[in-house]
């Protein structure tokens, strides 16, 4: 077993990011997820792994410094908080379009606007609907404790470069600053520039090589036929990460009549939620989505067919509620119970909401 | 004497540099950009940095360098080639970068990305074609724009009242204690094409030796959309732009050494 500390989840997510042989981390400080570049910062990554840390700017740079260093083939990371997301946007759907791999961690606050520094869910449509310009998607993974933190940046890592796309990891304040125990993953070499050649050597701008032409890295492309052919092309990789790539968890659901959809910390609630319903007699299970693209809709269907009623439980005004519905059909309620603005609802205030809206109704 | 006779490799007096691409340039007839690409692609075939050299191109009419020169490149969004370069060369420190930028691209929406490079000192060449003008779009006016220079959005001549002042980027670059080589040059007539030529070798040079920031303004025509012959659009350049944006070297030092800083008192 590896190593086993108490840490946060934003402290985490810089000691992930260091042990799996990241090449850089580009960033700018945003509440509540300062903590990743300041653990960074005082872990001096560039000594031991040869790692760069660099405090950008803006959130507008960092994100196109990334596009630059992951063009040129290595395993970089940033991340920000939802208004910083919303600056990102513009290079997000650069580095989309242009099929660059990267990893990017947006630890929700509320909004909308500068909102508040409080934990939110509000950026799901953000995230899993395109964010910035064109038809493209993110992969996002939604971590529920401080270990999916740490399991998450590695994770990210392998998706984001089996289909050079960027990969969000999801998370919101209370994640990003809660202590948990955390096994460290174990330490992974950075990639030579030998080995960069031979694996992304038919795209990566490192410089070019007698062997090989060289590399051009954008997104544009003036002739229309062309550029739906490379829209169809994202198109398909989208659909084989849906095919192939989706992770979801499943808890008490075998005999239940009720179920609840939630992620993230979320989720976790609903977890303690699930025992309260159960102990006044209520079978209830729990469906926590790890990733919101691509979206589990096979499992959420097979359930539907099984239970009177869904409750989706996301701290927003009703986001994710829209995917259970279009993969539960129209057979059975689905319903949305949310808190907004860095509220974060209660397991008692979760089986209240079910009682009323499912099963009350 | 026949054709053949004459196109013969044995009379061969000048020919186009070997990293120019066989791709037709896009670039209207009378534009510096293929002068300023043709002395880049000199320049990198001199220092033989092919296989590492990395090329930023802008949003702008530059936006396809990428399809002329034998190199890796990235296209940058509009305004971020600094931050891209950045990114590139903080992970291949042994590789050589460099943005191509224009007026609008690097002198308004990517005023802060090339101010923060500058003043880091990324280890890097940038290559400011200023124009005076928005070229691809269709000859707005940029923050170069002169007082009085007629533009699309400006048809009665660059207002103050109404458009502010022009920006000399450049005086304010060349302040950055990251830089260490900040020059302005021009490529209308042969002598100041080999002096053009002469600071963008100086600039690579820096950028190999690890001196920081090397920054070089290419004082630049765009007769199509300042409405003139190339003949003129030269003469207006050398009347109007020359002596508000003067030729020469704005500094040729190196970055400024951290120690004359004072230090820190309790």
């Amino acid at each position: 077993m590896g190593e086993l500390r108490l840490m946060k989840g934003n402290e985490v997510i810089a000691e992930a990011a260091i042990r799996c042989g990241c090449d850089a981390y580009f960033g700018y400080p945003i509440t509540p997820q300062s903590e990743v570049m300041e653990t960074l910062m005082d872990r001096e990554p560039w000594d031991e792994t040869g790692m760069v840390v660099l405090q950008a700017e803006s959130e507008i740079a960092s994100i196109h410094m990334i596009y630059g260093a992951a063009a040129s083939g290595k395993k970089v990371i940033t991340s920000s908080s939802s208004p910083g997301i919303s600056l990102m946007a513009e290079g997000i759907s650069y580095i989309a379009g242009a099929e660059l791999p990267c990893v990017i961690v947006n630890v929700q606050r509320g909004g909308p606007g500068l909102g508040t520094i409080q934990p939110s869910q509000a950026d799901y449509f953000q995230s899993t609907k395109g964010g910035g310009h064109g038809d493209y998607r993110l992969i996002v993974l939604a971590p529920s404790s401080v270990q999916e933190m740490n399991d998450f940046v590695e994770l990210g890592f392998q998706l984001a470069f089996k289909y050079r796309n960027p990969a969000m990891i999801l998370t919101d304040g209370v994640i990003g600053q809660m202590m948990e125990k955390v096994v460290l993953a174990e330490y992974i070499p950075r990639l030579t520039d030998e080995e960069i050649n031979e694996k992304y050597g038919s795209w990566a701008t490192n410089g070019r090589k007698a062997n090989r032409q060289r590399n051009i890295i954008t997104s544009l492309e003036m002739d229309s036929g062309r550029m739906e052919k490379n829209n169809i092309r994202l198109q398909e990789k989208y659909t084989k990460m849906e095919e192939e790539e989706v992770l979801f968890e499943e808890f008490s659901c075998e005999d239940a009549d009720y179920l609840l959809v939630a992620f993230g910390s979320s989720s976790r609630i609903c977890q303690k939620a699930v025992d309260l319903a159960r102990e006044k007699g209520i079978k209830v299970g729990l469906l926590r989505p790890i990733t919101l693209f691509p979206f589990p809709k096979k499992p959420i269907a097979a359930l539907a067919k099984q239970v009177k009623g869904m409750l989706v439980v996301e701290m927003n005004a009703g986001q994710m509620v829209e995917d259970v519905q279009l993969a539960a059909g129209c057979a059975i309620p689905v319903k949305h119970f949310g808190r907004m603005g860095g509220i974060i609802p209660s397991p008692g205030e979760v089986v209240e909401a079910l009682e009323q809206k499912l099963i009350g109704g | 004497m026949e054709l053949k006779d004459i196109i013969n490799p044995n009379n061969l007096v000048y020919e186009k540099p070997k990293l120019l691409t066989e791709n037709t340039m896009h670039y209207c007839p009378g534009c510096s950009h293929g002068v300023v690409h043709k002395l880049l692609a000199e320049v990198i075939e001199d220092l033989d940095i092919q296989d590492k050299t990395i090329g930023v191109s802008p949003v702008g009419c530059a936006v396809f360098a990428y399809n002329y020169i034998e190199i890796d490149w990235q296209e940058a969004a509009h305004g971020r080639a600094p931050a891209v370069a950045t990114g590139i060369a903080r992970t291949n420190p042994d590789k050589v970068v460099f943005t191509y930028q224009g007026d609008g691209d690097l002198a308004s929406i990517g005023a802060a990305e090339i101010l923060h490079a500058c003043n880091r000192g990324e280890n890097m060449v940038v290559i400011f074609v200023n124009n005076g003008i928005y070229g691809m779009t269709g000859g707005q006016m940029a923050p170069t724009t002169l007082i009085g220079q007629v533009t699309a959005t400006t048809p009665n001549g660059r207002d103050v009242g109404r458009n502010g002042y022009p920006l000399k980027i450049t005086e304010l670059i060349a302040q950055l204690p990251g830089t260490s080589y900040v020059t302005r040059q021009s490529v209308h007539t042969p002598a100041t094409i080999r002096k053009c030529k002469k600071a963008l070798a100086k600039a690579f040079q820096a950028a190999i030796d690890k001196k920081g920031t090397s920054f070089v303004e290419v004082v630049s025509t765009c007769n199509m959309n300042w409405k003139m012959t190339p003949v003129k659009a030269n003469e207006w350049m050398v009347d109007n732009m020359f002596p508000f944006y003067q030729p020469g070297d704005l500094k040729d030092s190196s970055k400024t050494d951290p120690e004359s800083y004072t230090p820190l008192k309790n």
